[in-house]
């Protein structure tokens, strides 16, 4: 478990971060926090000729709000995301999806921008970014581009990175007022890639109706998967709430569980995956839905 | 000292990062890595090294064709017996065919371990792909072979019975019939295998360093490997992290090929296994099937038992049949089982060696009694507890002998132990009794509790024996030494207890050493449970033989009788009179008349010192050696019986299936307790690894022998956060009277019920038989499916 020779280059600007990325073309990866990196270079399941080390980039270490978007540099650690109020109170999935990011010794190095460049359909944060509909902004010599989430993931550990690009931040839009979100998930052991996952996201209409309601599922499928589950809500507002004391999200279960077609490994099933994709569904939205509700309330004058 | 839960004295020099194990070694050595084979089953057809020999800092590479004297004969048959009729064991590099994926096929030594396996990765194999062999069915059927002169995969088949238990389960008013199966774990200690070997070109001595849980084992392994004199060669085991039986395997291929390429190539070799190769390439265990008929009666009382089972040893057997030896042992636990006959098969297959893993073999005999138990409490609508209390061997029973053969070749006869005293305390401690009013109550609410409980015996503390010298320094000091070797138990501080005691010294002035053939070079190793009952009892006698020596010297001294004389604080007196003390440093001094005073100490121990010896005497008398120590072995007639009984109340999610611990209670009787802090420690990792086993922690393979999760992102090993909240623990001591301390072994125990335990539990909680461990969520939900096929629609 030692890797293979590669060249190294600790650039001290983004400027020369990406000319060096252009002169090594394919053959250069970026290392930031080497969370995913390392363990595939020891294990020599990657051999790049050439690391480019952004870890002194600290012009890309940061976390902002501002005009209705979160936004988080290329350097932040999923911990320096986690603990700052300003974004988790501005988007709370955040805060919800990198609770579940491993354990504190990984997110205190691992990149948030990272993760989501790494695109492991297990990550907690390629489904925020799906779900979100954030968007990724890639800078090269040739100038740069923002990478809509849609177009982001092109497979298991495949983002549409192309050669010669650094993302250097990832933007995420605020949660609007009058919605919620949760995130909840099955994993074999704390802090493990999860089984299964679903983040979700409930929006409420001005009678408290349910007039949105979304979910992104982790590991069911080679990128994240986003589903629209407004049609199975109808029923579910907070009138209804009164008397059924438990919002039903049965239906949206069951949806999504029809929708889904994941795979089986060596932990799971696939009727077991796509069980808990549906029993999670039901939890998620459950849990927006509250977490919708809990702001409404707390907007009242 | 003995009996207090003195806290380890080890543990500041580890804690601080000042251990040295293995890989903290040999900076200067040669590096060493292998290529090892991807796949289960083939041939080889051709090796081409010629893209390697460019590779910068290379030294060597070595294929089967290199291999010279011995070194080119298969590795050896460690632990022969009478029913192996088919033993094979690899040789340290693949002659012509490899048996599983992982198995060594050639060795590189390069400057460094990177460019090792730079060299490594450029080396081709080509292979002529065999069927393989995986898992007890494949093995059992036999449409492929392992080894083409081995008919039917089987290794051996042995048959052990007391009373004709066909007969009685023939007569007998009820019968049940179970098919009960665990999977393959393995060991996973923290630390993987690793060797670095030292060739003295001016001396001819060898001097090895290996993670082993035997040096002595090693030293005799490699000396006949090598063919080398036994006094040429020095085996010394650092700082070692874990074993839980995987290191007691010994020589392993690269133990035999790193000192052969270290005395080739005149510099120091040094190998350190990596994780990956951890999972592939040293050894595994547990994976068994079993059958089991059992005839009982109105009131549950075994009248005959009948268990046929199946072993899965592996692509060779090195270290023979102790783990199905010890399921067919070990499996009657606390119980009287009637008549009994059991039957095993060990069978080839084209995976991983299997030899003993913390249990060793008990785990799979206490699920399949355990679930047999349950399974009669079941048929009969009668208390778990109650059946198992009708079958309990009695203390008055004690000793009391099976009728069997135990894996040390000896009667199967438990020396003592209080079964229903051990079952009265846990069901204290669970609240067992008021359990079925919270179950009601939880059901009540949506929520599935249910109970377990599981009851084992451990032989513990096998032979043949284990010696200890023990000797005072001239500065009063107390060095310990101890053949057997240490993974992280505490031997240390518990051999000190023991000193400290016997000898009347403060703990502090007591250093131990183990695993040292330089040091102490008679002893068998670390495993089976035993370093406490052997090395202990041991350590106590050539502790007692030292004060008896100090007490005769000072007696000369003092002008006084032996008898008149005590130890206290590391100085002797008479009895009651401080003014009288010598301290034990000056006893030793008078213990070594001297010509040559090089210090002050030994000033006053010189033939011309004031008040010396009797001119008209020898200064050494008659019968007595110089210096102040004692050297003494142990060697009991049979293994000491530790038992125990663990309860724990489990939550499964009715949606996710998962399974949650509410709570872990454990009785446990290791004997006399010379350390509770050291015994409950231990408990509380074999409670680890018995949760992994049973919740966690898979080998899979698949078919074509690949194993599917050789990491330890897929291996899941049990994280703290995994664990109870607590483990509760009450103890409970019958003295063993089989060795000078009463004590028996408490290493493996935690470990042993673990699968049967939760598999009652989860039964329970379920309402259906859990009849394989280790289950997941997922596995838990098929069963639901199965169960009740409709329910999954139905909540959905």
């Amino acid at each position: 478990m030692k890797p293979p020779t590669f060249g190294y280059s600790r650039p001290e600007s983004v400027a020369q971060a990406v000319s060096l990325l252009a002169a090594r073309g394919p053959d250069a990866k970026v290392l930031a926090g080497g969370q995913s990196l390392m363990p595939l270079l020891n294990l020599r399941l990657a051999a790049p000729g050439h690391l480019v080390d952004i870890n002194r980039l600290a012009e890309l270490a940061y976390v902002s709000v501002s005009g209705g978007q979160v936004t988080i540099g290329a350097l932040a650690r999923h911990n320096d995301v986690l603990r700052d109020p300003l974004a988790v109170a501005a988007q709370p999935l955040l805060g919800q999806a990198l609770a579940l990011v491993a354990h504190p010794v990984i997110r205190n190095r691992g990149t948030t921008v990272g993760s989501i460049v790494h695109a492991d359909p297990a990550g907690e944060m390629t489904a925020v970014l799906a779900l979100l509909e954030g968007s990724v902004r890639l800078v090269s010599v040739a100038g740069e581009r923002l990478a809509s989430a849609e177009d982001f993931f092109l497979g298991p550990l495949e983002s549409d990175v192309r050669a010669g690009e650094l993302a250097t931040e990832v933007l995420l839009p605020e949660l609007p007022s009058g919605a919620g979100c949760a995130f909840t998930e099955v994993s074999r052991r704390h802090g493990d890639y999860a089984v299964c996952g679903v983040a979700a996201l409930v929006e409420l209409g001005p009678q408290g109706e349910v007039s949105g309601a979304r979910a992104a599922y982790l590991s069911v499928g080679p990128v994240p998967v986003v589903l629209d589950l407004t049609e199975a809500c109808g029923g579910v507002s907070l009138v209804s709430l009164a008397t059924a004391g438990t919002p039903d999200f049965a239906q949206a279960g069951r949806l999504a569980m029809a929708r889904l077609q994941p795979g089986d490994d060596i932990h799971a099933t696939a009727a077991y995956r796509r069980h808990l994709a549906g029993v999670l569904t039901e939890r998620a939205l459950a849990g927006a839905f509250a977490h919708a509700r809990e702001r409404a309330w707390l907007s009242l004058p | 000292m003995f009996g207090e839960p003195v806290k380890r004295v080890e543990d500041d020099r580890l804690l601080r990062g000042q251990g040295a194990y293995l890989d903290d070694l040999g900076h200067d050595a040669l590096a060493a890595a292998f290529v090892r084979s991807p796949h289960a089953h083939a041939r080889i057809t051709g090796i081409d090294v010629s893209a390697a020999v460019d590779v910068p800092g290379l030294i060597a590479i070595y294929t089967y064709e290199d291999l010279t004297g011995r070194v080119a004969e298969p590795l050896p048959m460690l632990i022969p017996h009478p029913a192996l009729t088919a033993p094979r064991t690899g040789f340290p590099l693949a002659a012509d065919e490899v048996n599983y994926a992982g198995e060594p096929v050639v060795m590189v030594v390069a400057e460094d371990r990177y460019l090792a396996e730079d060299a490594a990765q450029a080396i081709v194999v080509d292979y002529e792909q065999l069927p393989a062999v995986v898992g007890i069915d494949a093995a059992r059927a036999a449409r492929h072979l392992v080894h083409p002169d081995v008919p039917g995969n089987i290794a051996a088949e042995l048959v052990q019975s007391h009373g004709d238990a066909h007969a009685a389960i023939s007569a007998a008013p009820h019968t049940l019939e179970l098919d009960l199966s665990i999977e393959r774990s393995a060991s996973t200690p923290l630390e993987g295998r690793g060797v670095l070997a030292r060739w003295d070109t001016e001396s001819g001595r060898l001097r090895i360093w290996t993670s082993t849980q035997t040096s002595t084992g090693v030293r005799a392994a490699v000396a006949a490997k090598l063919e080398l004199d036994l006094a040429g060669v020095d085996v010394i085991t650092p700082d070692v992290g874990g074993g839980f039986g995987v290191k007691i395997v010994h020589p392993w291929p690269e133990e035999v090929l790193v000192p052969w390429a270290a005395r080739l190539l005149g510099r120091p070799v040094k190998y350190t296994e990596d994780r990956a190769e951890h999972f592939v390439a040293s050894a595994h265990e547990r994976g068994q099937r079993h059958l089991v008929r059992v005839g009982f009666d109105d009131e549950g009382r075994v009248l005959g038992l009948d268990v046929r089972f199946w072993h899965d040893n592996g692509a060779y057997i090195p270290y023979g049949l102790i783990v199905p030896i010890i399921t067919s042992t070990q499996l009657l636990g606390p119980y009287k089982p009637g008549a009994y006959r059991v039957e095993f098969t060990s069978l080839y297959t084209n995976t991983v060696i299997v030899t003993p893993y913390r249990g060793a073999g008990r785990p799979q005999g206490a699920f399949v009694m355990e679930r047999t138990m349950d399974a009669i409490a079941a048929s009969l609508r009668l208390d778990r507890t109650v059946v198992r209390e009708r079958n309990f061997i009695t203390p008055e029973e004690m000793p009391y002998d099976h009728g069997l053969i135990f894996q040390d070749g000896r009667p199967l006869v438990y020396d003592s132990g209080d079964y229903p005293a051990a079952l009265a305390m846990l069901k204290a401690l669970i609240e067992w009794d008021s359990f079925p009013a919270r179950q009601a109550e939880a059901r009540a609410q949506g929520r599935r509790l249910g109970i377990g409980l599981a009851c084992y015996v451990e032989g513990t503390g096998v032979g043949p024996y284990e010696g200890a010298h023990v000797v005072v320094e001239t500065s009063g000091k107390v060095k310990v030494a101890t053949g057997l070797t240490s993974q992280g138990q505490g031997h240390q501080t518990v051999f000190a207890q023991i000193v400290a005691d016997e000898l009347g010294v403060p703990l502090g002035d007591v250093a131990v050493t183990t695993g040292d053939t330089r040091a102490f070079g008679y002893a068998v190793g670390t495993f089976a449970s035993r370093a406490a009952v052997m090395s202990g009892s041991a350590v106590a006698l050539a502790a007692r033989a030292t004060r008896e020596k100090a007490l005769r010297i000072a007696a000369a001294a003092l002008e006084a009788a032996p008898a008149d004389l005590e130890i206290v604080d590391g100085a002797v007196r008479v009895k009651g009179d401080p003014a009288s003390a010598i301290g034990l440093g000056t006893v030793a001094v008078l213990a070594n008349p001297l010509r040559y005073a090089f210090d002050e100490a030994a000033r006053a121990a010189t033939q011309f010192a004031a008040g010396s010896s009797d001119p008209q005497a020898p200064p050494v008398p008659a019968g007595e050696s110089p210096g102040l120590e004692g050297r003494e072995f142990f060697s009991p007639v049979r293994s000491t019986f530790a038992s125990g009984m663990h309860a724990a109340i489990v939550e499964t999610d009715p949606d996710t299936a998962e399974i949650k611990i509410l709570r872990y209670c454990v009785v446990h009787d290791c004997g006399t307790l010379i350390n509770p802090r050291i015994v409950a420690g231990q408990i509380h990792g074999g409670v680890a690894q018995g949760i992994g086993g049973a919740l966690y922690e898979r080998l899979a393979y698949d078919e074509a022998g690949q194993l599917r999760n050789a990491s330890f992102m897929d291996f899941l090993m049990p994280y703290v956060s995994e664990m109870p909240q607590e483990i509760e623990i009450d103890h409970l001591q019958t003295p063993s009277p089989l060795n000078p301390l009463g004590i028996k072994g408490a290493g493996e125990a935690g470990v042993i019920p673990g699968a049967a335990l939760f598999a009652s539990a989860i039964s329970d909680a379920e309402g259906f038989a859990i009849t394989a461990m280790p289950i997941s969520p997922s596995d838990l939900f098929e069963l639901r499916q199965r169960d009740q096929p409709a329910q999954d629609t139905d909540s959905r």
